[in-house]
C-alpha cells in the first residue's frame, strides 16, 4: 500500500499558508532579541560595553558572557563553539552580547549602540598557513591546527605502483557550500508556570537543541522541552547554529522571564551559520592496462574552520569512502580536518561524500581517457558486486550490491553508449558543444561508525479506534512523518486516516540521535516496525478469545482485525474499546538499535556501514563557446533505495538533490575575503532557479535491504552526492577541458 | 500628497475585505501583513528581492511584498495565501508534491496564480521564466512544474 501520488500530513498546512514556522508564532508579553558580533575575525581580550544600549528606547537587558549561568562553549563533540564569546574571538560569526528589547526594531537600534573591544591577532585564513608549523594555533585545546586525523591502510600501494601500466596523480578542489534553506534561523522560547522553558525553534535535531539550552542555562534537560514545528529547510545546516539560537532565546527567557523570539536575517545565518567543508584532495592511482585500479594513495584537507562542529564524523566518512564503489586492493589513505579562522564548517547533506566523489568520479573518467578504454567499462571493471571487498575490508554480503543494475538503468534510459559517441570532444562546427557524463557513488546507510544509531517509536491506541504514533525522527520538510504514518498503516492493515502523528516533544519520545545521514526513513520506519510487533502481540493477546483463535492466529488487514480463516473479526473501534474494557492499555513503545558496525581506527578498516545505497546520475548539457556558459539539458538518476515507501517523495528528493549538486557544480561558492564572508544575501550567492535545470528522470531501484526492518533505506544524501562530477565529465566530453576545482568556470578564450 | 512623516492610518483591501491599520511610512507591505495583520502566511526569505517567498499578488501582479511599501498599495486589492481558499493550484501543489520544507510555498502557489492567469495554455518555457523569480532550495523545482500542469488542465475544465 505504498503512495504513488504524494501523501503528506503537512500538505493542507502547507499550501494554506497555515503551516507555522517558528517566526510565525507570537505570544503576549514577548520580547525580541538580536545578537551582537565581536566584529573581529581572531581577536582576544575582547571588551563589550552596554551602558549605551541599555540606556536607549525600549532597550530591557543586555546579555554577555558574564550573565551565563551555565556553560559558555557547547558543542556536538568538542565543547568549543561559543554560544556567547568571553574573552578570545575565533571567528567573523562570534556572537558576544544579546540584546532583547520590546520590538525588533528597538532591539536593533540598541544593538547598533553595543561597543566592542578587543585586541585583534593575525587571522589563520586559509589550510596552508594553519599546516605551517609557526602558524598560531586556532582552536581553544590542543596544540596543532589539525584536529582531526584519520587513516585507512590497505595493502601496500608503494609496491602495487611498480607494477602499474598508469599512474596518474592529480589534485582536485571543492568548495565552501553555504545550505541555504530558505527560512532563515529563528527560535520562540516561553517559560512555563512550572519552570520549564518550551522552545519552538526552526531547527533540525531537537535533542541537540536542547542539550545546548540545557548547557547555557546550567539546568538539567527536563527543564527544556523543545517542540517541533515545521521547518523550512535544513540540509544537515540547522544543527549547531540553529540549536544556539534556540539556546540564547531559552537564556533571554529565564533571565527575564518573559517570552522571548530571536528571527534571524539573512546576513547573519550567512555569517554565523556553518558550511559545507571545502576540501583539497589529492590522489595517486596506479592502474594495469586493462583498467584495473591496482593502487590508491589519498591525502585530503578540509578547512573545518573556527570550530570543530561534526568535521571529525564527516571526514570520518570522507575517509570510508575514499575512494568511490570501487573494489582495490592497496590503498591508503590521510584525511585531515584543519582549524582555521574561517566560519566553521559542519554537516550538510553529503557530509564529506560529495567533495570525495568529485574527485573519484573525475579521476575514473581521467583514466579511461589515458587509457583509450570506455569509462563505462572501467568502472565496470572497478566496482562493488556481491560480495566485494570495500576499501575498508568490508565484505558487501548482507544486502543486494546493486551498482551494477543500478548504473546499467541509467545507462540505458539516458541511451549513453549512442550519445557518449556524439560528444563534441572540444570540436564542433557551430557556437554549441555538446557532452554527456555520468558518475557513480555507493553511500553507508545512516550514521555506520560515526555515532551512537537507535531510535523510538510510541504507538497510542485511543478508545476510539484511531492511533496517535510518535517516533525520534524529526521532520525538516523530507516528509518523514508522513513515511512513518505510511509504513505503521501498511504494518497494521489499517486505515492511515486512523493515525495522526503526534506532534513530538523532547520531555516525550526518548532521545533518538539527530535526524541526519538519511537515517529517517531506516531508523524511524524500523521503530514503528519494533513498535507494531509489541502492539500486535499485546492486541493479540487480548482480542484471541472475541476472535476465538489463539493469539498467533490474530492478523491484521482490511482496516480489520481478524480471527482464524476469517470467520470473526473486530473493528478497531471495536478492538480498542475492549482492551480498554479488559483494563488494558493499548500503547506500545518499540525501539531499533542498527545492527553492528566496526572500525579500527589504527588503519581505517572494518564493517563501516550496515548497508549501502546505490546510485547512479547522467546529465547531459551544452557549452556555448562565445561565453563558456553550461547550459543543461538532461538528466536521469537511479538510486537502490531498497523499497519504496513514498514514490512521490522520493522522487522530490531525487530532484531537489540534484538541484543542489547542480548548486555546487556550476555556481554555489561561499567565497569569504580575510575571513569576512563576500555574500550577504541571495544577490551574491547564487542559487539554482527554475531556468537553470533541465528536465529530470528519476528511477527507483528496489531490492529490499535485510538490515532495515521495512526493507528501505534512504535518499536524501545519495540524491546530492555525484552530480557534480557528472557535470564535470559531460563538460569534458563537451570541451576538452577537465575541470578539477568546483564550481566550474570556463574561459571562453580556452574553447575558441 | 500625503504626509508620511510620522504614523499613519492605511486602509488597504486585503483578501477581499478592508483593513484598517497603524504603520510607519517606511513599514514593508511584508512586515505589516506579517506583524500587524497576523497574515503569516506570506514568508521572509531574504528580505531583499531575491527569493520569492514574501510574493503577493497585488491587482492581479506578483509582487515581493518585501521590497514594497506597505503606504504604496492604499487602493489596491492585495491577495495573499490566506485569501486563496482551496484553488486549484492549491490542490495541485499538494497533490503533485510542489513542496518539500514548504517555506516557499505560499509565494510559489501566488506567483502560480498569476501565471495561469496570463499564461493559460501550456508553455513550459514561459513557465520556468515566469516562475524563476522564486526560489525553491529543497523540490528541484520539478513537482512545482508538474503542478503547474495539473492546475492548468483543473482550471481548463
Ligand atoms: S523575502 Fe522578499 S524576496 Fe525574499
Ligand atoms: S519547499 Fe522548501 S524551499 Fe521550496
Amino acid at each position: 500500500m505504498t503512495a504513488e501520488k504524494a501523501f503528506r500530513n503537512d500538505g493542507y498546512a502547507k499550501v494554506s499558508g497555515r503551516a507555522a514556522y517558528a517566526d510565525d508564532f507570537s505570544v503576549a508579553g514577548m520580547l525580541h532579541m538580536v545578537p551582537v558580533y565581536a566584529e573581529y575575525v581572531s581577536a582576544k581580550n575582547l571588551r563589550v560595553h552596554t551602558e549605551a544600549a541599555l540606556a536607549s528606547p525600549g532597550c530591557v537587558r543586555v546579555i554577555t558572557a558574564k550573565d551565563v549561568p551555565g556553560r559558555t562553549h557547547f558543542g556536538q563533540i568538542e565543547k568549543d563553539y561559543p554560544i556567547i564569546a568571553v574573552d578570545r574571538v575565533r571567528s567573523y560569526g562570534d556572537v558576544c552580547a544579546l540584546v532583547l528589547a520590546e520590538t525588533r526594531d528597538q532591539a536593533l537600534a540598541a544593538a547598533a549602540l553595543v561597543r566592542v573591544e578587543a585586541e585583534p591577532l593575525k587571522p589563520v585564513l586559509t589550510v596552508e598557513e594553519a599546516l605551517n608549523p609557526y602558524a598560531p594555533v586556532v582552536p581553544g585545546y590542543g596544540d596543532t591546527n589539525i584536529v582531526v586525523e584519520h587513516k585507512l591502510r590497505k595493502g601496500d600501494p608503494d609496491a602495487a605502483f611498480a607494477g602499474c601500466e598508469l599512474i596518474l596523480e592529480e589534485e582536485f578542489h571543492t568548495q565552501t557550500i553555504e545550505q541555504a534553506y530558505l527560512e532563515p534561523e529563528a527560535a520562540l522560547c516561553v517559560p512555563r508556570h512550572d519552570g520549564v522553558i518550551e522552545v519552538y525553534g526552526s531547527m533540525q535535531h531537537p535533542f541537540s537543541t536542547r542539550r545546548f539550552s540545557a548547557a547555557l542555562l546550567g539546568e538539567p534537560l527536563s527543564n527544556i522541552e523543545v517542540y517541533t514545528i515545521a521547518v523550512g529547510g535544513g540540509f544537515g545546516g540547522k544543527d549547531d547554529t540553529a540549536a544556539c539560537v534556540c539556546a540564547r532565546a531559552a537564556l533571554g527567557a529565564r533571565l527575564t522571564g518573559r517570552p522571548v523570539k530571536m528571527t534571524y536575517d539573512r546576513a547573519w545565518s550567512f555569517r554565523e551559520s556553518y558550511k559545507r567543508h571545502p576540501y583539497t584532495l589529492k590522489y595517486k592511482v596506479g592502474v594495469t592496462s586493462e583498467g584495473r585500479v591496482m593502487a590508491v594513495k589519498a591525502t585530503m584537507y578540509a578547512d573545518s574552520g573556527a570550530y570543530l562542529s561534526v568535521s571529525p564524523w564527516v571526514t570520518w566518512r570522507s575517509t570510508a569512502q575514499c575512494f568511490g564503489p570501487y573494489s582495490v586492493d592497496n590503498v591508503h589513505a590521510d584525511v585531515y580536518a584543519v582549524a582555521t579562522n574561517n566560519i566553521f564548517n559542519g554537516a550538510m547533506r553529503g557530509f564529506g561524500a560529495p567533495q570525495v566523489n568529485f574527485a573519484v568520479e573525475s579521476l575514473m573518467d581521467m583514466i579511461a581517457a589515458e587509457l583509450k578504454i570506455h569509462p563505462l567499462g572501467l568502472r565496470r571493471i572497478n566496482m562493488v558486486k556481491q560480495d566485494s571487498l570495500t576499501v575498508t575490508g568490508q565484505k558487501l554480503d548482507k544486502h543486494v550490491v546493486s551498482m551494477e543494475e543500478v548504473m546499467n538503468r541509467v545507462v540505458h534510459d539516458i541511451g549513453y553508449r549512442k550519445k557518449y559517441e556524439q560528444c563534441s570532444f572540444g570540436k564542433a562546427e557551430g557556437d554549441e558543444l555538446y557532452g554527456i557524463g555520468l558518475a557513480i557513488s555507493y553511500r553507508g546507510a545512516s550514521l555506520g561508525a560515526e555515532g551512537m544509531d537507535f531510535c523510538s517509536c510510541i504507538l497510542n491506541g485511543q478508545y476510539d479506534g484511531s492511533l496517535l504514533l510518535e517516533t525520534g525522527i524529526h521532520e525538516n520538510g523530507q516528509g518523514s512523518e508522513s513515511a512513518m504514518i505510511l509504513i505503521l498503516a501498511e504494518a497494521l492493515g489499517c486505515d492511515q486516516k486512523r493515525i495522526r502523528y503526534r506532534r513530538p516533544s523532547t520531555s516525550n519520545v526518548p532521545d533518538s540521535g539527530t535526524t541526519v545521514a538519511t537515517r529517517g526513513t531506516i531508523m524511524g520506519g524500523s521503530a514503528v516496525m519494533a513498535a507494531v510487533a509489541e502492539f500486535k502481540a499485546l492486541l493479540s493477546a487480548h482480542l484471541a478469545e472475541r476472535l476465538r483463535c489463539k493469539p498467533d492466529e490474530v492478523n491484521f488487514h482490511d482496516d480489520k482485525i481478524w480471527g482464524l480463516n476469517y470467520e470473526y473479526s473486530l473493528s478497531w473501534e471495536e478492538a480498542m474499546r475492549e482492551l480498554y474494557l479488559q483494563r488494558v492499555t493499548p500503547y506500545a513503545f518499540g525501539s531499533f538499535k542498527a545492527p553492528d558496525v566496526s572500525w579500527d581506527d589504527t588503519n581505517g578498516q572494518g564493517d563501516a556501514y550496515f548497508t549501502f545505497v546505490y546510485s547512479c546520475q547522467a546529465v547531459e548539457l551544452s557549452v556555448e563557446k562565445k561565453t563558456g556558459k553550461v547550459k543543461l539539458l538532461n538528466i536521469v538518476a537511479a538510486h537502490d533505495i531498497g523499497k519504496a515507501i513514498n514514490r512521490a517523495m522520493l522522487l522530490g528528493q531525487i530532484y531537489g538533490g540534484i538541484t543542489q549538486a547542480v548548486g555546487m557544480a556550476l555556481m554555489e561558492d561561499f567565497k569569504l575575503e580575510e575571513g569576512k564572508p563576500v555574500a550577504h544575501n541571495f544577490d551574491g550567492y547564487i542559487l539554482p532557479r527554475s531556468t537553470d535545470l533541465p528536465p529530470m528522470t528519476g528511477i527507483i531501484v528496489e531490492n529490499h535491504d535485510p538490515a532495515s526492518l521495512t526493507g528501505a533505506k534512504g535518499i536524501g544524501e545519495p540524491a546530492i552526492e555525484l552530480l557534480a562530477p557528472a557535470i564535470a565529465n559531460a563538460v569534458y566530453n563537451a570541451t576538452g577541458i577537465r575541470a578539477k576545482s568546483l564550481p566550474i568556470k570556463l574561459n571562453p578564450e580556452d574553447l575558441a | 500628497m500625503k504626509d508620511y512623516a510620522g504614523p499613519i492610518e492605511l486602509s488597504l483591501r486585503i483578501n477581499g475585505e478592508t483593513r484598517r491599520v497603524q504603520a510607519r511610512p517606511g513599514d514593508s507591505l511584508l512586515r505589516l501583513l506579517r506583524e500587524r495583520l497576523g497574515l503569516t502566511g506570506t514568508k521572509c526569505g531574504c528580505e531583499n528581492g531575491d527569493c520569492g517567498a514574501c510574493t503577493v499578488l497585488v491587482d492581479g501582479a506578483p509582487i515581493k511584498s518585501c521590497m514594497a511599501l506597505a503606504v504604496e498599495c492604499e487602493g489596491s486589492d492585495i491577495l495573499t495565501i490566506e485569501g486563496l481558499r482551496g484553488h486549484p493550484v492549491q490542490k495541485a501543489f499538494a497533490v503533485e508534491n510542489g513542496f518539500q520544507c514548504g517555506f516557499c510555498t505560499p509565494g510559489m502557489i501566488l506567483n502560480a496564480v498569476a501565471l495561469l492567469s496570463a499564461h493559460p495554455e501550456e508553455d513550459e518555457e514561459a513557465d520556468r521564466e515566469w516562475m524563476q523569480s522564486n526560489i525553491c532550495r529543497c523540490t528541484g523545482y520539478e513537482g512545482i512544474r508538474l503542478a503547474l500542469a495539473s492546475a492548468r488542465r483543473s482550471l481548463k475544465d
